[in-house]
């Protein structure tokens, strides 16, 4: 594990920072039921209370405790977002290397499919699907992925292509290797630096689009506590000088900047591939 | 009347140390390197890739590459000490009194404008010429370096010209200001053998009629031998010797320098042939295009079992296309290649996987042959346990035993990346990888041609001793006369995709050639400072009758 203490060494300030907050907010999500002094979805007390001993953060609208939603909140968003990136990578990765390594008419069809979804403004195509489909978080997930993933198709498409003119990629062929272990053994571990950044800011978009989605009412529903929609619900505060719907927000903020750090991060670290 | 200022030193470089930043460390590149050149003197820099002779070309104008750094020493010109000079001095310097030709003229050319827009840009943005004094001068300097149509070749685009006239044109740009110093770093390493040779001829009158030094920088000693008046021999930073031209070429004094002239010697044992060895393949009128382009037409030939063939040809002859026809990459559009009696199917999509077994290649540039992101374990393993299907502890000693018999220690190396190899070592795992499938031919394309002379010559006994030991048959496509002497049974010559002679290798050497192949033969520099000057005065005589 030589490798792995050399490479904490390294780690710029900003890294760390970046990393420790990842780990607490994870950490956060898992043990939510442990760490919230309440549940998300009782109501325990008046509603609008200021700060207290009792409920830290005052409640919201309904009489909700504030912390325990922001806690639980950390739970839903970022379980969403991580698995709407993850489809939309797994997607658009095995879509764009199939394009580059065949080349041609799956290459063309797949290609003018793309040009097709993302023409259409996303959020407009989003509503849309929400609509007809209802606004089941596996919904949610699903149409997010899809619109994601056409970007994330974009990208493997064109590093890949660069990749299958290579000639150890002419070797597996001329080998007679099968379509799957070229794509996943010549191509794929020489396309992962790239990808794997995109994967920290493709993360942070889908956070945004969930947060306006559920600012607007239509990503995770009531009575779930999510970041966006407990900015939503608490926005009138904000015009008596009360900060607390700012810290949802502040939340969503400090995570994006974290992953972005350590995006940058990667992204240094692995644009000589020699380190 | 040569006066006294002739003979004074215009450049002086005294204890020349650079250090190059490695994994967060200083290391020196250049450990102390004295040289001196004289006004109108030709100075020649040869080593080996890493050397440092090109870092020392670029230090003469007080430069540095990224990542590099002046350690100690001087870089006196003409009086002036380059190292430490503010920026301005040193900008002023380039150009109008050091100038630099590099490697590559395609990538050096900006490719938005014409020649001549270009040659004149820095003279007219310093204020020494107008444009129309720029345009003249061009015209002038293209005529001395022997341009085709030099008043109009100028105004082409740089893709426009050929790589050859190209390197020209840059020369041509070089002195423009007519500057004291020129520093060639391997203008003629990208170019074939026969375009060399007139760079090369052009470049060496134009210097001698305009008197100007240079620093001549190569990796190739018979190349350096027609152009340079005195010649120093570098390794790993040091200079190893310097000598005059002659003096050099004839009695070499140190150990390493005599390796490098000996490397040309190297011939594989003749072997005797009680009677010729069947034909292992057979190719026959073969045809292939890219798209509208066609690129082989008619092209027969055999290659006879465990013998090497060589083809041979400049760039664009078609012997590449060749391989990939082979190889069932580009299916030829007529004719067909025939394999140990049965007919091989245009696409390699067609084969099966023992007749795809039977044709292994190598590749020139191991760099992008082997996967970046593989260990040689894996790279070597997997066509061991594809093929043949071996796993587990069958697979590791097969892959041992063949690292073994390319000379890599496989317990230092199995497990490296192919970043953690040099050169040759990067080779010999990419010879493994061809041997590892148990083939009957291996097509080998210019496989020695970006490696060392030294290098290169262990990879050739390499090759060789496999083929004796392993029966094996090579097609060698190469553009390399030196190689093909070397290691070559038969040989084809190409061009423009048709072959134009075939034969054993000693009918090939010996005259009466075809007019093409005389051509090519004639051109390879010999280990002979007058070669060039006899060739030149005999082509001239051939033009002239």
């Amino acid at each position: 594990m030589t490798t792995l203490t050399r490479t904490l060494k390294g780690m710029p300030p900003t890294a760390v920072f970046g990393v420790a907050i990842i780990t607490i907010y994870v950490l956060v999500a898992i043990f939510a039921p442990m760490l919230a002094p309440y549940s998300e979805r009782a109501v325990v007390g008046g509603q609008y209370l200021q700060w207290s001993a009792e409920h830290w953060l005052g409640t919201d609208n309904l009489g909700r405790d504030m912390l325990s939603r922001l806690i639980f909140g950390a739970r839903n968003t970022l379980a969403i977002a991580f698995f709407a990136t993850a489809l939309a990578f797994a997607i658009g990765t095995v879509a764009g290397l199939l394009a580059a390594t065949l080349g041609g008419m799956v290459d063309q069809a797949l290609s003018r499919f793309v040009d097709i979804i993302m023409a259409v403004p996303g959020l407009i195509f989003i509503l849309l699907l929400l609509t007809i489909f209802g606004t089941g978080v596996g919904t949610l997930i699903a149409v997010i992925a899809i619109l994601d993933s056409t970007r994330v198709f974009r990208l493997a498409r064109a590093v890949a292509l660069g990749i299958v003119a290579m000639d150890f990629v002419e070797a597996a062929r001329v080998r007679g290797e099968g379509l799957l272990w070229i794509m996943r053994r010549e191509i794929l571990p020489n396309a992962a630096a790239p990808l794997v950044a995109e994967f920290g800011m493709r993360f942070c978009f889908v956070f945004l689009t969930i947060a306006s989605l559920s600012f607007l009412g239509l990503g995770i529903q009531p009575p779930l506590a999510d970041w966006g929609s407990m900015v939503r619900e608490n926005a009138t505060l904000i015009t008596f000088g009360d900060i607390t719907p700012l810290l949802p927000a502040a939340a969503i903020a400090l995570i994006t900047v974290a992953v972005n750090f350590v995006v940058d991060w990667i992204l240094h670290k692995v644009s000589g591939i020699k380190d | 009347m040569i006066s006294d200022s002739s003979n004074a030193p215009l450049l002086t470089i005294r204890g020349l140390r650079i250090e190059g930043k490695a994994q967060d460390a200083w290391t020196p590149i250049v450990k102390g390197v004295d040289l001196t050149v004289k006004r109108g003197e030709v100075f020649g820099l040869i080593g080996e890739s890493g050397a440092g002779k090109s870092t020392i070309g670029l230090a003469a104008m007080g430069f540095v590459r990224d990542g590099c750094r002046f350690a100690g020493g001087s870089v006196l010109f003409d009086g002036i000490e380059l190292i430490g000079a503010p920026r301005k001095v040193r900008l002023g310097m380039r150009s109008s009194r050091i100038a630099y030709v590099a490697q590559s003229a395609a990538a050096s050319f900006n490719p938005a404008f014409r020649l001549i827009d270009q040659h004149g840009e820095f003279p007219v943005l310093r204020g020494l010429m107008t444009r129309a004094e720029a345009e003249a001068n061009a015209i002038e300097l293209y005529r001395k370096l022997q341009l085709p149509n030099p008043d109009e070749i100028g105004f082409r685009y740089p893709h426009q010209v050929s790589g050859g006239q190209l390197q020209r044109a840059m020369t041509a740009m070089a002195m423009a200001c007519r500057p004291d110093l020129i520093i060639f770093d391997e203008p003629t390493t990208a170019l074939d053998v026969t375009t060399q040779i007139e760079v090369l001829s052009a470049i060496r009158d134009a210097v001698q009629s305009l008197g100007t030094a240079a620093i001549y920088v190569s990796h190739d000693l018979a190349v350096v031998a027609q152009m340079a008046d005195k010649i120093m021999v570098l390794r790993n930073g040091e200079t190893v010797e310097e000598a005059p031209t002659r003096t050099m070429l004839s009695s070499p004094r140190h150990d390493y320098t005599k390796s490098l002239w000996a490397v040309r010697s190297f011939r594989a044992p003749s072997r005797p042939d009680a009677e010729p060895p069947p034909p292992l393949v057979r190719i026959e009128s073969v045809d292939a295009a890219y798209g509208a382009v066609k690129v082989l037409s008619d092209v027969s030939f055999v290659l006879p079992k465990g013998r090497t063939v060589a083809v041979v040809g400049e760039s664009g002859s078609g012997k590449s296309t060749l391989a990939k026809v082979l190889m069932g990459l580009l299916p030829a559009k007529a004719g067909c290649v025939e394999l140990a009696g049965k007919t091989l199917p245009p696409s390699y999509r067609e084969r099966t996987k023992a007749d795809l077994r039977q044709v292994q290649m190598i590749y020139q540039m191991a760099d992008t042959a082997l996967n970046p992101r593989q260990r040689v374990r894996e790279i070597v393993g997997r066509p061991i346990s594809f093929y043949l299907g071996l796993k587990g502890k069958a697979l590791e000693a097969r892959t041992r035993q063949l690292l073994q018999d390319m000379e890599l220690d496989p317990d230092i190396y199995i497990d490296r990346l192919p970043s953690e190899l040099s050169g040759g070592q990067k080779q010999r795992v990419g010879i493994a990888r061809a041997l590892a499938a148990d083939p009957q031919l291996v097509i080998c394309d210019e496989v020695t041609s970006s490696l060392d002379q030294l290098v290169a010559e262990s990879v050739l006994k390499l090759l060789v001793r496999l083929q004796r030991e392993r029966d094996l048959t090579y097609m060698f496509i190469t553009h390399d006369l030196a190689t093909v002497r070397a290691i070559a049974d038969e040989v084809v010559v190409m061009k423009e995709g048709k072959v134009v002679e075939k034969g054993p290798k000693d009918e090939m050497f010996r005259p009466p050639h075809h007019p093409y192949t005389g051509l090519l033969l004639s051109s390879v520099p010999e280990m002979d400072p007058d070669w060039l000057t006899r060739l030149t005065a005999k082509n001239t005589m051939a033009v002239n009758t």
